[in-house]
């Protein structure tokens, strides 16, 4: 900044490209948003260790009986090896991308359905929104991971990631549904689209052009709290043993650490990387909710 | 208070258990096949000492929910057995029925999850109070990071670090379960300390995680009640700071925080069920990690209808507090 001001006409060449103008705009930004950048670093760290493990260990060994069980960490094993004799780092490097799909998968599709429920119910109003308000109320007050208990125990079949993920996000339009649609009821009576509403725009251009870039901060946030919250129950559901047995999933290692009382047995290097990655996966998100929370919602700068 | 008000929370309280029970008893059903009658068969067939009482409960089953009878009748002779708290027998364990299992684990599960969600929200409120107000010491500040990077883990990855540390490592407290194996539960003192020793790491587990999610909703409105005109006028009128604090600033600032409270405790019991499967504790979580394991599908019904019952008290019971800390409410005409 100070550069330009002090040679306005002759400028820095570099600054006329709008892409590094934008960086360094984010950067200028990211320094006042430490939240932020602490969540990205974490979920950075987290993605370098599975791409640089995928290049250092046989995501193979990541199945049962591939080594021998039970080995305690060394220069061959790193993170040593678990009961059903699998190497650990192995499983760490295949499993924690296992995991953050099936969170992936769910927030994207609950985001997608509860946008659309949002919409439906802020702009049809009266008793559609008085409909689709009380089952999202009453919804979310119910212990999600009840409801999805009963779900996969009535599907009967053992369930795929992929299916899981489904199965979660068939719970995980509630809260997205909530917020966008308390948003989109604010946004609404802007005057920028009161303006484009009396200028004769249609509803869904209105939609599409004056409410979604607007409501855009809202939609990452939603996404990201929407991540934390479908992998907190896929690794719930897991924990209680109704997941895939034979994946190599954050929440199925945990599984089976429970299972072979790997605490009380003295098994530290079993459990302690899965406990690892997944404190490193949440802080992570949730860090970067906070961060863009700031961002969507400027007045929380003034803090005290 | 006024009826109609309570009337409505009242209605919408039978709405979540009429809406638990239906998604129960419709759920298991939709896949054409019908897994409780699979399982039952299959338990049956399977023989052994329990075989006599298994073949009274497939006829049971049979009589009331039999496939010659239309699904409106199997309904509705479910929503009466549903009302009367006739959970059924519970497969795995036969001659016990489901209300009785779940009777003997539901107050352990009430117990540490009523202290921890309390006390965290004491304290969690008392600090977000302290750090939204100008007055307070520098320091106080400092405790925001580490707090808040607990509440992001789940509840279950604190518990076990700290089972790990106080109880592995350092031998201070024991690990599993909710007493001494092989004491008999009895209503004295010594067994109750015994209980409160054994539950410390989960309820610490599940408090240190809760507080900074707490704090950090109460500092938000703690800071936006302080710009409201009523707060400068108690200044202008030359108030004392504590009393602005108290009277002016935290009890408005209280009110989102109940209202979130009754939002959360879902996710409270969704994730407490993972520390007590954790820990052993012999709550409802840990009867329904085991039903699970053998699929017994009349205790997984009634422990997720119960727990969702008992949520609706506690959010109704809440809902009754609240006209009570804003007065508001109950001169609002809908």
């Amino acid at each position: 900044m100070s550069i330009v001001v002090s040679k306005p006409l002759a400028g820095s060449p570099a600054t006329h490209s709008p892409w590094l103008d934008a960086l360094l705009a984010t950067g200028r930004y990211l320094r006042r948003n430490p939240s932020l950048i602490v969540g990205l670093v974490l979920l950075l760290g987290l993605t370098l260790f599975v791409v640089i493990g995928r290049s250092m260990v046989d995501v193979e060994d990541a199945r049962a009986l591939s080594v021998r069980p039970l080995q305690e960490p060394s220069a061959r094993y790193p993170l040593g090896t678990d009961k059903q004799g699998r190497d650990v780092l192995a499983l760490m490097v295949a499993g924690t991308p296992l995991t953050l799909r099936i969170g992936l998968i769910a927030a994207f599709v609950g985001i997608g359905f509860g946008a659309i429920v949002a919409f439906v119910s802020a702009y049809y109003g009266g008793w559609v929104d008085a409909v689709i308000r009380t089952i999202v109320d009453t919804g979310l007050t119910v212990p999600g991971l009840m409801v999805l208990i009963v779900i996969v125990m009535s599907l009967k079949v053992s369930l795929s990631t992929d299916q899981m993920a489904l199965v979660i996000a068939s719970l995980a339009w509630l809260s997205p549904a909530r917020v966008i649609r308390a948003q989109v009821l604010t946004i609404r009576e802007r005057s920028y689209v009161q303006l484009a509403r009396l200028s004769g725009v249609s509803g869904p251009e209105i939609i599409v052009k004056e409410l979604l870039p607007n409501l855009l901060p809202y939609l990452v946030a939603s996404l990201v709290t929407g991540v934390s919250s479908a992998i907190l129950a896929s690794i719930g559901l897991e924990v209680l043993g109704l997941g895939p047995l034979d994946s190599p999933s954050l929440g199925m290692t945990l599984y089976w650490v429970n299972y072979s009382a790997a605490l009380l047995n003295g098994w530290w290097w079993w459990w302690v990387p899965p406990i690892v990655v997944m404190a490193v996966l949440f802080m992570g998100l949730f860090f970067v909710t906070i961060g863009l929370d700031e961002f969507a919602n400027p007045r929380l700068r003034k803090q005290v | 208070m006024r009826a109609d008000y309570v009337l409505k929370r009242f209605g919408i309280f039978l709405l979540i258990v009429w809406l638990a029970g239906t998604v129960n008893f419709f759920l298991p059903r939709v896949n054409s096949q019908d897994p409780i009658r699979e399982k039952l068969m299959q338990q049956a067939t399977n023989g052994g000492s329990l075989q006599t009482g298994m073949q009274e409960m497939v006829a049971e089953y049979d009589a009331k929910f039999g496939l010659d009878r239309p699904l409106w009748q199997q309904y509705l002779s479910y929503l009466a057995d549903l009302s009367r708290f006739d959970l059924n027998y519970s497969i795995s364990n036969y001659p016990r029925t489901v209300s009785e299992m779940i009777l003997e684990a539901l107050p352990w599960s009430i117990g540490l999850l009523s202290v921890t969600t309390l006390l965290a929200f004491a304290i969690g409120t008392l600090f977000g109070a302290f750090l939204g107000w100008p007055r307070t010491p520098g320091w106080v500040h400092f405790l925001l990071p580490p707090v808040l990077a607990l509440h992001a883990l789940p509840f279950f990855v604190l518990g076990l670090v700290l089972m790990y540390v106080l109880a592995f490592w350092a031998h201070l407290l024991p690990m599993y379960g909710g007493y001494t194996p092989g004491t008999f539960p009895s209503l004295n003192l010594a067994f109750a300390l015994d209980i409160v020793v054994h539950s410390i790491i989960p309820a610490l587990s599940i408090i240190l995680v809760s507080i900074g999610g707490w704090a950090l909703g109460m500092r938000a409105m703690m800071i936006t009640t302080q710009g409201e005109d009523f707060t400068n006028f108690a200044e202008a009128k030359g108030l004392l700071a504590r009393t602005i604090c108290l009277r002016y600033a935290v009890r408005n600032a209280l009110l989102p925080q109940i209202t979130a409270l009754a939002l959360v405790l879902g996710h409270i019991v969704s994730g407490a069920v993972i520390v007590e499967v954790i820990f052993a504790f012999p709550g409802v979580g840990t009867v329904l990690f085991n039903a699970i394991r053998e699929s017994d599908f009349f205790l997984v019904q009634g422990i997720v209808f119960c727990v969702i019952l008992t949520l609706g008290i506690a959010t109704f019971i809440l809902d009754l507090c609240y006209p009570l800390l804003d007065p508001r409410i109950t001169y609002r005409r809908s």
